[in-house]
């Protein structure tokens, strides 16, 4: 017998939610102390594969073997109690305990009364610390901790647990490339440990640099399992989505077109000092920088949810006063948030509510009342503009995929008619069919004259959107560059030095 | 090593509790200058006896307040079983064990009556105390005709001292059984909140059910204890408050809702759930205390208290938000150069 015997083993796993075939007949197998990647597009059914394993779904087909041996029916304490830890995306940490009782939490369950010692829960908050190498202070309450170390608190709090295998769902998305890289460290340790890890990503970039296997996913059924030596990042796009993406280079010369914004010195303490840069009218803008550089704290503030201490603030050479982000939308600035779930949009209300929400002043009629007639035509026109697929303008936003929802908020914004639009990190959580999709909407907005500001820290998604690009590096614009004067990766090197 | 004291001396700084014990000493200084009688001893320990009916029930709330719940029925909740022990002592006397495990058994019944329509009907917890409250007054009010019952036994209402002592002055102090019962319920309820494994799932819970759900935590039989409990330390309440007073008045305890809420988030305990210490709910209730008592022997007029206790309210809890959203402004920059 060459062949090892896999740590875990689907066969056959289908799963049905009433019409919809969420998984479709997959064989898969994790190897113990392997780095496996599970790749897909959004709702290819990644999600529903972990928490079939995580026995949070129940399989309607298949089975699943633990070291050979069935463990159907499976539920989430007997995955656990297999070794099986899930770090969902929202990491399920309870933010209002501290790191070593988070980490210590599964050894303090059981009995009522059984009693709970501090001293041990803090010990082993600190052993599995220790086995990622990594220091956090234990008594800091997790609400306060930065998201990467809230993610190392989940893993350490997996390993407390005795997991022989941890699936991390999108564990990237909301990391920095320095705090990822510190993340794959920590994997290439729990591999030594014999422990194996199956990363689920829709992003490219990392699956390569520390996975042996990678898996991929479509339409809920398997496309297959290479060695990672074997794909290559464009090869693994393609397998997918099934189409051929190629991004390139777009960048113009906009030195000559008019002075539409202009920024002058603008500080704000804590944030940003002396930020100064000019945006051209149809010019994309690219400002890149890591979270916490001062790039949405910028972009707040030129939106008029934060006021600048000092500096100013000039649009078509008036300059600007904004108050309130009620003063910016009226000046002609638009926002489109970061965090599109849980700022732009407003989820369980239906889409045309949801693009009506910024054109109300537009559509009141003299005795300040909406018409219902109107406001469904100017929903369902926007909706053609920018292509957006929906099952109804009276379902709600949830309903629709994260591009499409991405698209809504932007077509509320772009519905108060901005002369500029801030669009901050507009594709994460996006997968890339939908990325150039708005990539397409932003060239065509710029072309008729608008400038959009993009803040991002993918240097991918900047290179292929934008004319010009400000680096900004703790609070400060510390460079500018052009796209394709510096190659993608040499930018990159930049950004994360 | 001077990093970590100074860390420990940050984290000390954003407890609710210390700023709160600041408080009360700078109010009892104040009261113990201007009001005669204010920090003598018997005085203080008049207060004790006063406010331990609403330590007690505090004591509940708070651990309901902690799994993320809420729960506005629990003063009718006591005045139910303290009435239904009342009648069973009175009219139909009872032995004393059966009446005090009647009236327990009533407000631990109508806890979990609470945690049935929140747990299995999905009623938000406010929505189903408020009901609770409204259905359970009432049919005591209907039931009872607003009649008090005044006959209570000797054994209910006779007083017990567990330390009497003779002060120079020739003032004498009791420590009585309403203050031992507080201290007792206090300890208890500390130690099944920070050194039991419930205690720890009930924080998990208030913090992010979903996640406590997740890693196996049963929140039906959480939220049936933490209501239960509530049921159980009202009806004890209830029946100390009938000690103290001698008689058992169907209305009497109501009105002490918003109080006894307010001492507990006051003493730093969060509405939205998993957040909160016993000692910060009972400096809550000390705190309330002294500003009626010592506005009282001040000479002002009750009215003003309740906008004290408003006022009082509003500035600690907007300290308690403005200090933690500083805290996470300028870590942001802080943090900033650590990424690279």
């Amino acid at each position: 017998m060459t062949e090892e015997q896999p740590f875990l083993r689907l066969s056959g796993v289908s799963k049905r939610f009433g019409g919809v075939q969420a998984l479709d007949d997959i064989d898969w197998e994790v190897r113990r102390g392997e780095v496996h990647c599970l790749v897909g597009e959004n709702g290819c059914g990644k999600s529903t594969l972990i928490k079939a394993v995580a026995g949070v779904h129940a399989p309607s087909a298949g089975s699943i073997e633990v070291e050979g041996r069935n463990v159907l029916p499976l539920d989430p304490g007997r995955a656990r109690a297999l070794g099986i830890q899930v770090i969902f995306q929202d990491l399920s940490l309870f933010p209002n305990l501290t790191v070593a009782e988070n980490i210590g939490i599964e050894g303090a369950l059981g009995g009522a009364l059984r009693p709970v010692r501090r001293a041990r829960m803090r010990e082993v908050g600190r052993e599995g610390l220790e086995r990622l190498d990594f220091a956090l202070d234990l008594d800091a309450l997790v609400s306060d901790l930065p998201v990467a170390e809230r993610q190392i608190t989940a893993i350490a709090r997996g390993l407390a647990a005795r997991a022989r295998l941890i699936l991390m769902d999108e564990p990237t998305a909301s990391l920095t490339r320095a705090e990822v890289g510190r993340l794959l460290g920590i994997v290439a340790r729990l591999r030594q440990d014999g422990i194996a890890v199956v990363f689920v990503s829709h992003r490219l970039d990392e699956v390569v640099e520390i996975a042996e296997r990678v898996t991929v996913l479509r339409d809920g059924r398997k496309v297959g399992t290479w060695p990672v030596a074997e794909v290559d990042q464009r090869r693994i796009a393609t397998l997918m989505t099934g189409v051929e993406i190629e991004h390139e280079v777009v960048a113009r010369d906009m030195s000559a077109a008019p002075v539409l914004l202009e920024v002058g010195g603008l500080s704000r303490r804590g944030e940003f000092a002396d930020v100064s840069f000019g945006l051209r009218r149809g010019e994309v803008l690219g400002i890149v920088g890591l979270l916490g550089s001062g790039r949405t704290e910028l972009a707040l503030t030129l939106f008029g949810m934060t006021r600048a201490e000092s500096g100013r603030i000039a649009l078509e050479g008036q300059p600007l006063s904004l108050r309130s982000n009620r003063d910016a939308v009226r000046a002609g600035i638009a926002y489109v948030s970061e965090d599109r779930l849980s700022l732009g949009v407003v989820l369980p209300q239906s889409i045309e509510d949801n693009l009506i929400v910024a054109l109300m002043q537009q559509l009141k009629n003299r005795f300040g009342l909406m018409p219902p007639a109107r406001r469904r035509a100017l929903a369902a026109e926007w909706v053609r503009r920018l292509a957006i697929t929906i099952p109804g303008l009276d379902r709600p936003v949830q309903t629709l995929s994260g591009g499409n929802q991405q698209r809504i908020v932007l077509a509320k914004w772009l519905a108060t008619g901005p002369k500029v639009l801030i669009l901050d990190s507009p594709t994460v959580g996006v997968d890339i069919k939908n990325k150039q999709g708005i990539y397409e909407v932003v060239a065509e907005l710029a072309r008729q004259g608008m400038g959009v500001i993009v803040i991002s820290d993918e240097v991918a998604e900047v290179f292929a959107t934008c004319d010009r690009i400000l680096h900004m590096r703790a609070g400060r614009i510390i460079g500018e560059t052009v796209p394709g004067a510096v190659s993608e990766h040499e930018m990159e090197a930049r950004i994360y030095a | 090593m001077p990093e970590r004291a100074h860390a420990g001396l940050a984290r000390l700084r954003r407890r609710p509790e210390i700023w709160l014990l600041l408080v009360i000493l700078l109010v009892g200084g104040v009261f113990g200058v201007t009001a005669r009688g204010f920090l003598t001893l018997p005085n203080v320990i008049d207060l004790l006896e006063t406010y331990s009916v609403q330590a007690i029930i505090a004591m509940g709330l708070f651990v309901v307040l902690v799994s993320g719940g809420i729960d506005i029925s629990f003063a009718a909740t006591a005045s139910v079983a303290q009435y239904c022990a009342a009648l069973l002592a009175s009219r139909v006397g009872l032995p004393v064990p059966l009446v005090i495990a009647a009236g327990l058994g009533v407000g631990v019944a109508l806890g979990c009556l609470n945690a049935l329509l929140i747990h299995y009907f999905r009623i938000t917890s406010i929505i189903a105390t408020i009901a609770m409250m409204s259905v359970s007054f009432s049919l005591l009010m209907y039931f009872s005709e607003g009649r008090s019952v005044y006959d209570l036994p000797d054994w209910w209402t006779s007083r017990v001292v567990f330390l009497r002592a003779e002060l120079a002055s020739g003032d004498i102090v009791r420590i009585t059984l309403p203050i031992v019962l507080m201290a007792v319920v206090a300890l208890v309820t500390w130690a099944l909140m920070t050194r039991t494994s419930l205690g720890r799932q009930l924080y998990a819970m208030g913090g992010n059910p979903e996640a406590a759900r997740r890693i196996g935590i049963g929140t039906g039989r959480l939220t049936f204890f933490a209501y239960g409990y509530l049921g159980l330390l009202a009806a004890v309440g209830g029946m100390v408050q009938a000690h103290r007073v001698g008689e058992s008045v169907p209305n009497a305890m109501v009105g002490t809702e918003l109080a006894i809420l307010s001492a507990a988030v006051l003493g730093g305990a969060s509405l939205t759930g998993g957040i909160g210490t016993v000692p910060g709910v009972l400096l809550g209730i000390v705190l309330l205390a002294i500003l009626q008592n010592g506005l009282n022997l001040l000479g002002v007029s009750p009215y003003f208290f309740q906008i004290v206790i408003g006022i009082t309210i509003l500035v600690s809890t907007s300290i308690t938000v403005l200090s933690s959203r500083r805290g996470r402004r300028l870590r942001q920059l802080g943090g900033a150069p650590a990424h690279g």
